[in-house]
């Protein structure tokens, strides 16, 4: 039996960034809240042996342990869902600041488009351009409201950018508050190559801090130093905007948070339309506690969100047969096929230096920027060139046709280690009827509970977005003058294997109408209006853009929510 | 390290004229500015930046031209996990993969074999970080891995399976083979013609042998491989560097002596 613990005004299951923004706001405005980490604690100490490609990028350090819990996968409906047993095509973080950690700190805020693509779609296109089965969805909320909070993830971030405003993407009210980072020379190559064929190109937003900075909260960051250690990796200067070093500091020196670590939520405790708290199990002891709260704040990432509503049986399951229920409903990936990949026998690159946001992007072919009249997909991918710290073992590079190992593979690899660049593309991703999220009727994890069951696979949609913009990386490129170039423009079926991007949504949508979302646009349960499900797990879709800074607005308009739910006592918020 | 810089590419390293010992600590606390006034900096970043100083009064271990000094015996060259024969097959197999060339050290002078003979003996090898609960079922290409065995169980039979190829080929095994024959046996193992076990093939094990040798070749020598830096030397990967704050917007190749975690520990 679980042991049951006094009750707190707010429990918080996860924290990450999305779990320790809420902590900070609601703390500050004197909540008490308990935040649950089944991971360890985590600091900036931790990062003194932290330039180690091994134990971090080949071996995940700061991922999540599979052999306690995974996911199930198989690409259609008429297969066995079989375990992810070892990591490949995308990383699950752990401990304190979660996935927020061990990102790369690439910023982007979503498009107008994004949040109203159906009624932008039908609008422009009529209904007939939405093929069958593609479920596409008004997110409940529009670009202007979520703005304020764009811009307070960005101001608390401290996300440097460029000072002009970037003509392809949503207004903002506010300049970044920190400069753009520095410009390698193949970001000058990509902006010149892009300029000369009439696009926009700009300097990515980045968290990895172009300059000394200090919060609005007071926190005081240094710079970034271009180390070349940043996805999947802790940054040991602070530099890199994560959970630890912003906003866990913060709401802990309100004394109004206990985060309590080792502590993994199993099951989220519920009567009629209401949570009455959760259960955990110390995992270091296995002792199962209840801890009763008046709201349920889950900020865990996609996957874990998904699946606690599903075993803890809150909120009605998606049924892909009935196209009836939410919960697991529109999961969708990053489609990050089309790159170009460059080859310079004349010119040698730094490319051991870099940081995880350094690079120049365009966004010409993302969102509705152009016409899809005559094309057979639906938005597009953002185009850009990074610097992020190319690594020796992972960085190989050999042109087309060189042999995989022995003399002539150590000569090219070594050759094209610092001689080649790619321009590459991070392509949105829509949602399918049978594209979802449930439980596994066979695996479970370690505590005895069905792991989640993922069914995925690329669709025409997703082939012909790849085969366009592979046009696009590749005129760019050539713009570039290498020696040689190569396109990958084919994608086939969704492979779990090879890395490809750690950005999952979905799952746990949000919207305007409680039949087709689970949450409302303050991230609240329609179905149970004391439980909030902040995260990647909220979109409808993805984007043509890294997931994060639309993360960190979601979060900070479900923390207004919150503040505004607690005043109230209760009550749905819209 | 910052102050052994040479730029741009060409020359040998060593010839350039040095700069201000303290340029690069002096460059960070310029940048980093109010970084120790802020409630989360200081602890990690004041480390570093102590031992960053401590390291640029000693001679670096293997740094810059000149007479390298006797090499000190290395107690890390042990066997945890091999036989003496496995080793000598992993030895000669990871040669091939990654050979001796004109452009420097192959597999076998980077310590590749203790290096994968130390992670087949750790977590790794034991897929500690791995799900290996059961039920076990054939598996489409894009589920991945799904095995019942551990790595170092696959390498144990596929080393040894490399032998009885040679043998049944050759009559004699894998390393007393030539060059060329070696290269044949594990071009059969790449394409999966050299079975393992029932249902296994031999590419299962050549794809991971290869991924070892590769990260024996260049991860941080602290694992027992990349010997003296041996592999970052030959690609030009400078390691354990502090900052490039000073260095990202300029062009041409900027060659470093390279720096390893070792340096970290500030004796």
């Amino acid at each position: 039996m679980a042991t049951k613990l006094p009750k707190v005004p707010v429990v918080i299951v996860g924290m990450g960034w999305a779990g320790t923004i809420i902590a900070s706001e609601l703390t500050k405005a004197g909540t008490k809240v308990v935040g649950l980490e089944r991971g360890k604690n985590r600091s900036t100490q931790d990062y003194f042996m932290v330039h180690d490609e091994l134990r971090y990028a080949q071996r995940y350090e700061m991922m999540q342990d599979l052999s306690r819990e995974t996911i199930t996968f198989r690409n259609t409906e008429k297969v066995k869902s079989l375990p992810m047993r070892s990591y490949g095509s995308f990383l699950m973080g752990d401990g304190l600041g979660g996935a927020g950690i061990h990102w790369n700190g690439q910023n982007f805020r979503f498009l107008p488009y994004d949040f109203e693509i159906y009624s932008k779609t039908v609008e422009r296109y009529g209904k007939k351009k939405i093929p069958d089965g593609m479920q596409l969805q008004d997110w409940g909320i529009t670009y202007d409201q979520l703005e304020p909070y764009f811009d307070k993830f960005e101001k608390m971030a401290g996300i440097s950018g460029e000072k002009e405003q970037n003509p392809m993407v949503g207004k903002r009210s506010a300049p970044f508050p920190v400069g753009p980072m520095k410009k390698s020379p193949m970001m000058k190559m990509f902006e010149d190559a892009s300029k000369k064929l009439g696009f926009h190109p700009y300097v990515i937003p980045s968290a990895n801090l172009a300059d000394a900075y200090t919060n609005s909260d007071g926190i005081s960051r240094a710079a970034c130093q271009y180390c070349g250690f940043c996805e999947r990796f802790g940054c040991e200067y602070g530099a890199k905007a994560d959970p630890v070093v912003t906003v866990l500091p913060v709401a802990q020196k309100t004394g109004n948070l206990e985060v309590r670590t080792f502590s993994n939520v199993i099951r989220v405790l519920h009567t009629g339309s209401k949570a009455t708290g959760v259960v955990y199990v110390n995992t270091m002891t296995g002792e199962e506690f209840e801890q009763p709260a008046d709201v349920v704040v889950l900020t865990s990432y996609v996957f874990n969100n998904v699946r606690l509503l599903l075993t803890s049986k809150l909120g009605k399951p998606y049924d892909p047969q009935a196209g009836t229920g939410v919960i697991g409903k529109n999961y969708a990936y990053q489609i990050v096929g089309g790159q170009t990949v460059g080859y310079y026998d004349d010119k040698e690159f730094n490319l051991y230096m870099g940081a995880g946001a350094l690079g120049s992007a365009i966004d010409d072919f993302n969102g509705d920027n152009f016409d899809h009249g005559s094309l057979n997909f639906l938005h597009g991918a953002n185009i850009r060139i990074t610097q992020t710290g190319m690594r020796p073992i992972a960085n190989n590079p050999t042109p087309n046709g060189t042999p995989k190992w022995g003399k002539a593979f150590k000569q090219a690899s070594i050759k094209y280690a610092n001689r080649n660049l790619v321009v590459a593309t991070q392509g949105s991703n829509m949602a399918w009827r049978h594209h979802y999220l449930d439980l596994d009727p066979t695996y479970k994890d370690v505590y005895g509970l069905p792991l989640l069951r993922l069914t995925y696979d690329f669709e025409d949609q997703d082939k012909e977005l790849v085969k366009f913009m592979a046009t696009k990386t590749s005129a760019i490129m050539k713009e570039m003058k290498p020696t040689k170039q190569e396109t990958a423009n084919v994608i086939t079926t969704y492979n779990i294997v090879p890395y490809q991007s750690t950005h999952n949504t979905g799952g746990v949508i949000m919207g305007a109408d409680p039949g087709t979302s689970a949450v409302n646009s303050y991230l609240q349960m329609w179905d149970a209006d004391n439980v909030f499900v902040v995260g990647a797990s909220a979109f409808p879709h993805n984007s043509g853009y890294n997931p994060t800074g639309t993360v960190g607005a979601l979060a900070y308009r479900a923390a207004d929510g919150l503040l505004q739910y607690l005043k109230k006592g209760g009550g749905s918020l819209v | 390290m910052a102050d052994e810089t040479k730029e741009p590419t060409g020359g040998t390293p060593g010839d350039s004229p040095r700069r201000p010992p303290d340029e690069s600590r002096r460059s960070f606390l310029k940048v980093s500015g109010a970084a120790v006034g802020g409630v989360v900096a200081g602890g990690v970043i004041g480390g570093l930046i102590g031992n960053a100083i401590g390291r640029k009064n000693k001679p670096q271990q293997g740094g810059g031209g000149g007479a390298a000094p006797a090499p000190a015996k290395d107690f890390n060259q042990a066997l945890m996990f091999f036989t003496q024969d496995q080793f000598r097959i992993a030895e000669a197999a990871a040669e091939r993969i990654f050979p001796k060339d004109d452009l420097g050290p192959g597999a076998k002078e980077l310590g590749v074999a203790y290096f994968i003979d130390h992670q087949m003996a750790g977590q790794y090898g034991m897929n500690g970080k791995d799900y290996m609960m059961g039920p076990f079922s054939k598996a489409e290409a894009t589920q991945g891995y799904q095995a019942s065995f551990k790595r170092h169980e696959l390498i144990t039979m596929g080393l040894e399976a490399l032998n009885e190829y040679s043998q049944k080929k050759y009559s004699v095994n894998f390393p007393e083979l030539k060059e060329d024959q070696q290269d044949e046996v594990l071009t059969a193992f790449e394409k999966g013609q050299g079975v393992l076990l029932k249902d296994v093939p031999g590419s299962l094990f050549f794809n991971l042998f290869r991924s070892l040798t590769i990260e024996g070749a260049y991860a941080d020598p602290l694992y027992g491989g990349n010997k003296g830096m041996g592999g970052w030397k030959m690609k030009g990967y400078p390691g354990d560097q502090m900052a490039y704050i000073d260095k990202i917007e300029k062009d041409g190749f900027i060659k470093m002596d390279p720096a390893s975690l070792h340096d970290h520990m500030g004796h």
